[in-house]
């Protein structure tokens, strides 16, 4: 399954890039699964995405909980807990 | 009325409460957050999750409406680099009493600081870093749960 993955935050710096297109093993079924799955990209997506703690993710846009399935994604956003206002 | 505006340019609170006024409703309520005078901090840059930020922004207006008895509400929200002073978001809430506008204005900024994806840089002297979440907003923004 081809989806765009975006990161912000520190966790754009991290990893390098805003957006990256990627192809998901069918393996991986949720957003949790994914993060470790990015992990092991690089040095960078491992920093990035490597403690679940500080991880926040987003599916079309919707926040998504560690053990959401990825069935219809097209778009999917990790990212630290937010800080606006 | 446009109820949802994420923008890098200046908002005026008056023209924005007078708008509210405008919607012939007996109380209006509001919140501006500005960049708070940290020690040491000389900016800060505000980057946010276009696209998302509005929905999840017009989601907490929703919300907000169905909960409470409103005759509109607005929120404008800076993003990019503003400086010590200047000011951030704006949330304003119109209804017939006052207990309706003022929670719901309450909820509102409690709940966006929560709920929107935006996130704050500091910059100390040059030295840039970004903003780590308070769990006191997660306890304010909780207080909301039925």
């Amino acid at each position: 399954m081809r989806v765009d993955i975006l990161y912000f935050a520190w966790m754009r710096e991290a990893v390098g890039v805003a957006q990256e297109q990627v192809d998901i093993p069918v393996e991986v079924g949720t957003v949790a699964d994914l993060a470790a799955w990015l992990t092991t990209r690089s040095a960078g997506h491992l920093a990035a995405l490597g403690d679940s703690q500080k991880l926040r993710c987003a599916v079309n846009q919707q926040m998504a909980a560690p053990d959401a399935r990825l069935e219809g994604a097209r778009e999917i956003a990790f990212f630290p807990p937010v800080t606006g206002g | 009325m446009t109820r949802v505006s994420v923008q890098t340019g200046p908002f005026d609170p008056g023209s924005e409460a007078e708008a509210l006024e405008r919607l012939g409703a007996g109380a209006i309520a509001t919140f501006t957050g500005l960049v708070r005078n940290d020690d040491g901090v000389d900016a800060l840059t505000l980057e946010h999750y276009p696209g998302m930020t509005e929905a999840a922004l017009e989601a907490l207006l929703a919300e907000a409406e169905a909960r409470w008895s409103l005759a509109g509400a607005r929120i404008v929200h800076r993003v990019g680099r503003l400086d010590i002073g200047a000011r951030i978001v704006f949330v304003g809430t119109a209804s017939a009493h006052r207990k309706d506008a003022l929670e719901a204005c309450a909820f509102l900024i409690d709940r966006l600081k929560t709920d929107a994806p935006f996130w704050k840089k500091e910059d100390r002297a040059g030295a840039e870093s970004w903003v780590a979440a308070r769990e006191t907003d997660e306890d304010a923004a909780a207080r909301w749960e039925d």
